[in-house]
C-alpha cells in the first residue's frame, strides 16, 4: 500500500510535482502514466526517500520510507537501470545490497537465477547491456521478497521477450498479494499489464481508473455501421440524438448510441445491417485524449516541414 | 602534475642539502605524476566499459516466475515466512488481505552497514590501484631516496652528514602515497554518486549519517593498516640500505617511533579529509582537484603572502603538519607534530560533518 497526499516538488521555480494524491493498492499492478517529464521519476524518489517533498506527504504500508526498520524486506525498487558502478560485479553489487539488511548470500544466489543472471553473476557490470542492467534492477528489487515494488520503466530496453518476461512478472508478483506500482510512458504496454492507472501530466494527477473504465470512458469510444441503406439509418440515429459520421469507406461512425441501441434500431426501420462493429479506443488514444494539455515537450510540428512551398497564403 | 610542491621541497632541502636532493626531488616528482595519471586513467578506462549486447544464455521468461519468488526464502532469519497467498483466487479479495510479512527482529543497522561497505570497497578496481600505488611508491621511493643518499655518502660535505635524517629520509615516500590514499578517499564517496550506486545505497538504507559513519569506519581502518605498513616497512627497509659509514636510525632513535607511526595516521586522517571533501563535492574530478589544489596549490599561494603572515599561516595547511610529523628538526614557527595531527583530524572532522549535514539534506 502506497498513499501519496498533496505531494509537491519543486526544483528551483519549476514545479516537477503538484498536489499528487493517490492510493496504490496490494493485490493489483497499478500503472502511472505521463508523458516524459511529468514527474513519474521524481514521484517515485520521494516514495523512496531518496528525494525530499517541499509539501505533502507519502507513505509505504502507513510509514514513511525513512522510518522503515527493514527497508529492502519492505519495499523493493528498481528506479533507473545501470545505476551500478561499472567495475563491480552483478553479484557484488546485490552482495552489498543484502548485507545491509542482513539478507542471506544464498538470496543474492536466487535473484539472480530468477532473473536470468545466473551465468554472468560475476562479470563486471559495466559490460551488461541495458537489458541486462534492467534485469539486474529487477534482482535488487526482489531481493529482499518485499511486499511493495516500484519499478520506473522496467521495460526499457528489453527485446520482446524481456518484455513478456517483465509483464508476467508483475502481474504474477500482483496475484500473490503485493503491492506492484510500475511507471510507463507506454500506453500499450500499461494496457497489456496495468489493472489500474494513475495518470499525471505536469506533476498533477489527471485520473486514477482501472484501465479497463479508462478505455471505456474515452469518447473515441463509437459503433460502425455499413448498411447499403445508410442514409436512413443516419437520419434514424440522429433523430434518436446520436452523432454520426459518414466516412470515406462508406461506413458510418456513430456516437452516443451503443451496438445494441443501434441494431435495434435498424432492425426496427427495418433496414438491413452488413456489419455493426463496436471501436474502442486503444488506451494510447486514451491517454493522449487526457494528457493533451500537458504534454511538457512537444515535438516541432512535421508537416510544414515536408508540405509543398508554392500556393501558400 | 605541478613540478615543484611546498612540502616536497622544504623536506627536500631539509633532508638532502645539494643537488643529489634535487634529482632526487624531481625524479620523486616524477613518480608521483605517473602514480597518479595512472590511477585516473583506470578509472576513466573502468568507467568508459563499451556495452556488450551478450545474450543472456540462462534466462527464466516462461513459467511465472513470480510465483517462485514468493516460494524462496530470504534469510535463515526469516525464512518460512511466507507462502503466495492465493493461486488463483479473485482478485479482490486478495486486495483485501495482502500476505503480512513477517519482518526480522530490530532493525538494520551499523553492522549490515560495515559489512556491505567493506564489500563495495574491496570490490572494485580503483581500490586495489590505489592501494597498489601507495604501497609501491611508499616503499619504492623511500628505498631510492635512502640508496641515493647511501651512494654518495662518500663525496658528502661534512656539514650535510651532520644535517642528514635517516628517519624522514626513509619516510619520504610516504608523501607520495598520500596522494594515492587522497583519490582512493574520494573514490569511496564520488563513486556512488557517479555511478547512480548511492541510490540504491539510500533506499536500503535511508539513515544516511549512518551510511556516513560506516564509509568511514571501513575507509580509515582500511588507509590506517595500509598506511601504517607503509610506514613500517618504509622505514625498516631505509634504513637497511644506509649502510654503514651512513648514519640510520632504529626505533629506539629519538624521535623515529612518533616519526613512523605518526605518518600512518597522517595519511589516514588525511585520506577522511579528502572522504569529507568528496561527500561536500560529490564529483570525483571536483573533489580530487580540490584535495590536491589544498596539499600542492595552497602552499604556494602562501608562500606569495608578505612574510609577516606566511608563517602564521603555513603552519595550519595539511601538508605541512605532515612535514613536521616525519622531521626530527622541526620547522620553524610549527605546531608540535600531536598538535598538528590534531589540527588535521579537526579538518577532516568538519569536512565529514558539513558533508553529512548536506548528504542529509539534499537530495540524492
Amino acid at each position: 500500500m502506497i498513499a501519496a497526499r498533496g505531494l509537491t516538488k519543486h526544483y528551483g521555480s519549476k514545479i516537477a510535482v503538484a498536489q499528487l494524491s493517490f492510493d496504490v493498492r496490494p493485490g493489483v499492478v497499478t500503472g502511472f502514466l505521463g508523458p516524459n517529464g511529468s514527474g513519474k521519476s521524481t514521484t517515485m524518489r520521494m516514495i523512496m526517500g531518496l528525494d525530499a517533498p517541499n509539501a505533502g506527504d507519502v507513505t509505504v504500508n502507513g510509514k514513511h520510507y525513512h522510518d522503515l526498520p527493514w527497508p529492502l524486506h519492505e519495499v523493493g525498487a528498481l528506479l533507473e537501470a545501470k545505476a551500478i558502478h561499472p567495475g563491480r560485479s552483478a553479484r557484488a553489487h546485490l552482495r552489498m545490497l543484502a548485507e545491509t539488511n542482513h539478507l542471506s548470500l544464498r538470496r543474492v544466489d536466487e535473484v539472480l537465477e530468477i532473473v536470468g543472471l545466473a551465468s554472468v553473476a560475476r562479470q563486471r557490470a559495466g559490460k551488461f547491456s541495458l537489458g541486462m542492467g534492467q534485469r539486474l534492477g529487477m534482482a535488487a528489487a526482489l531481493l529482499g521478497d518485499p511486499e511493495v515494488l516500484l519499478f520506473d520503466e522496467p521495460v526499457n530496453g528489453l527485446d520482446p521477450d524481456g518484455i513478456r518476461w517483465v509483464r508476467n512478472l508483475l502481474k504474477g508478483l500482483a496475484r500473490e498479494g503485493r503491492t506492484v506500482f510500475v511507471s510507463s510512458h507506454l500506453m500499450s504496454e500499461m494496457a497489456l499489464t496495468a489493472d489500474e492507472v494513475v495518470i499525471i501530466g505536469k506533476g498533477r494527477l489527471i485520473a486514477q481508473i482501472p484501465t479497463d473504465e479508462l478505455i471505456a470512458q474515452s469518447s473515441q469510444r463509437f459503433v460502425r455501421v455499413r448498411s447499403p441503406e445508410i442514409q436512413k439509418l443516419k437520419t434514424a440515429l440522429e433523430d434518436k440524438g446520436a452523432t454520426t459520421v459518414l466516412e470515406e469507406d462508406g461506413s458510418l461512425s456513430v456516437r452516443g448510441a451503443d451496438e445494441i441501441a443501434v441494431g435495434e434500431l435498424a432492425a426496427s426501420i427495418p433496414v438491413v445491417l452488413h456489419e455493426l462493429a463496436p471501436q474502442s479506443a486503444s488506451l494510447e488514444e486514451a491517454f493522449m485524449e487526457l494528457t493533451e494539455d500537458s504534454i511538457e515537450y512537444h515535438g516541432a510540428p512535421t508537416t510544414g516541414l515536408f508540405a509543398p512551398t508554392g500556393g501558400g497564403a | 602534475m605541478i613540478a615543484t610542491s611546498g612540502m616536497l621541497a622544504a623536506l627536500g632541502h631539509h633532508v638532502l642539502r645539494g643537488h643529489h636532493g634535487a634529482r632526487l626531488l624531481v625524479l620523486v616528482v616524477i613518480v608521483a605524476a605517473i602514480a597518479v595519471g595512472l590511477i585516473l586513467a583506470a578509472r576513466r578506462r573502468s568507467a568508459r566499459r563499451p556495452l556488450d549486447d551478450t545474450p543472456v544464455t540462462a534466462r527464466v521468461h516462461e513459467e511465472p516466475v513470480a510465483a517462485r519468488v514468493g516460494e524462496l526464502g530470504v534469510s535463515p532469519a526469516v525464512d518460512a515466512v511466507r507462502t503466495p497467498v492465493l493461486q488463483n483466487g479473485n482478485r479482490s479479495e486478495q486486495a483485501m488481505i495482502p500476505s503480512r510479512k513477517e519482518l526480522p527482529r530490530g532493525r538494520y543497522g551499523i553492522s549490515g552497514l560495515l559489512k556491505s561497505e567493506w564489500t563495495k570497497l574491496r570490490t572494485v578496481r580503483s581500490t586495489m590501484w590505489t592501494l597498489g600505488v601507495t604501497i609501491l611508491l611508499g616503499i619504492g621511493v623511500s628505498a631510492i631516496a635512502t640508496a641515493e643518499t647511501r651512494a654518495h655518502w662518500l663525496t658528502t660535505s661534512p656539514g650535510n652528514r651532520a644535517g642528514f635524517d635517516p628517519i624522514s629520509t626513509s619516510l619520504i615516500g610516504v608523501f607520495i602515497g598520500q596522494f594515492a590514499i587522497g583519490v582512493l578517499g574520494v573514490l569511496v564517496m564520488s563513486g556512488e554518486y557517479g555511478t547512480g550506486t548511492i541510490r540504491a545505497t539510500l533506499a536500503a538504507a535511508p539513515r544516511r549519517p549512518l551510511v556516513l559513519v560506516a564509509k568511514v569506519a571501513v575507509f580509515g581502518v582500511v588507509a590506517l593498516v595500509v598506511a601504517e605498513v607503509v610506514a613500517f616497512l618504509a622505514f625498516f627497509l631505509g634504513q637497511a640500505l644506509l649502510t654503514a659509514p651512513a648514519t640510520h636510525a632504529t626505533l629506539a632513535s629519538p624521535g623515529a617511533l612518533r616519526a613512523v607511526a605518526g605518518s600512518g595516521l597522517y595519511i589516514c586522517v588525511l585520506g577522511l579529509f579528502s572522504l569529507g571533501l568528496a561527500t561536500i563535492i560529490r564529483h570525483t574530478a571536483g573533489a580530487i582537484s580540490a584535495f590536491v589544489g589544498i596539499l600542492l596549490v595552497l602552499p604556494l599561494i602562501v608562500q606569495a603572502l608578505p612574510s609577516s603572515i606566511e608563517f602564521d599561516v603555513r603552519r595550519y595547511l595539511p601538508d605541512r603538519i605532515g612535514a613536521d610529523m616525519i622531521s626530527n628538526h622541526g620547522f620553524p614557527g610549527t605546531f608540535s607534530p600531536w598538535i598538528g595531527l590534531l589540527i588535521l583530524c579537526g579538518y577532516a572532522v568538519a569536512a565529514l560533518v558539513i558533508g553529512g549535514l548536506l548528504l542529509v539534506r539534499r537530495d540524492a
